[in-house]
């Protein structure tokens, strides 16, 4: 087997934030009804970590859990275990009207970390960034700039983002821009 | 600038997050039906200067369908309910009520 390549082998920018492509991540997309007890079962058992409540971010030593929509849940684990996890999930959810795909090479994911953060992102997004508004743990699905993107806040004040693979080097570019030295805005 | 609170999420998205997915609780005339039905159900639009009801998709986002209740004039919003619904709930109807009395949009009032 050729040896898997994250989108962009952990490009870093540093401006008013610091971006990073985060490299390797293992993700499952996982659809199904999010109240069943056989499925937090598995989602527990693959991630360490709980169904999160709407807009938020499980995380657990081992894994995450991010909550996409009513029915779709984004499950992080280590790469090197997510061929595994992702049977693991398929066959424990057998009896349920459920579907976990590994979208591990599907998707890029970034970090992007520093005092300008917040503003580097919500330039490019239509959502608001204040500290009381956007906190750690919350998760947000929404568009930057011409794609679609996905990102939450950990306890560190970093951001970690995910989009689609095939737009990792518009996003890093739009996240360059956005995170210019001589671009400083000053709202967050 | 529109902005709709997007019920499955909670998220008050603003109209670049959102898709725009015509008029409300269209009932489909398919196979079977009369000519004229079927006509009317591909081709005949309310265009209204008021309360209005349309369907509109999360797709920058969660990525559900929804509906949502308001003014093409004012641009005001009534509401947003689930789209498991062929008629508008009766707590949008009364918000609608409270603030456009007398208002009535096809077989709805
Ligand atoms: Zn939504």
């Amino acid at each position: 087997m050729s040896d898997p390549l994250s989108a962009l082998a952990g490009a870093r920018y540093a401006g008013l934030a610091t971006i990073e492509e985060a490299g390797l991540q293992g993700m499952i997309t996982l659809r199904g009804d999010l109240s069943s007890k056989t499925l937090q079962k598995a989602v527990k058992a693959a991630t360490g970590a709980a169904v999160p409540q709407t807009r938020r971010i499980a995380v657990s030593d081992t894994g995450a859990v991010a909550w996409m929509s009513p029915d779709e849940l984004l499950l992080l684990v280590p790469y090197a275990e997510v061929v595994d996890k992702t049977a693991a999930l398929t066959d424990a959810l057998s009896g349920d009207h459920a579907l976990a795909v590994n979208i591990s090479d599907a998707r890029a994911v970034f970090t992007l970390s520093g005092a300008g953060a917040r503003e580097v992102l919500g330039k490019i997004c239509p959502v608001d960034f204040d500290v009381s508004a956007f906190k750690p743990g919350d998760f947000r699905r929404t568009r930057m700039a011409q794609v679609a993107a996905a990102f939450w806040l950990d306890e560190a004040e970093t951001f970690h983002i995910v989009c689609f693979r095939s737009v990792a080097q518009y996003v890093f570019n739009l996240l360059m821009a956005s995170a210019h030295p001589q671009s400083k805005v000053g709202v967050y | 600038m529109l902005i709709l609170e997007c019920p499955y999420c909670g998220v008050k998205a603003e109209e670049t997050e959102l898709h725009a997915g015509g008029e409300a609780h269209l009932k489909r005339f398919g196979p079977g039906s009369s000519d004229d039905e079927f006509h009317d159900y591909l081709f005949m639009r309310e265009n209204p200067k008021g309360v209005h009801f349309e369907r509109w998709r999360h797709v920058n986002g969660c990525g559900k369908w929804f509906h949502a209740a308001r003014c093409t004039t004012t641009l005001e919003v009534f509401g947003t309910y689930t789209a498991q619904t062929s008629a508008p709930p009766q707590e949008i109807r009364d918000a609608i009520t409270a603030k456009r009395p007398g208002w009535s949009w096809r077989e709805f009032e």
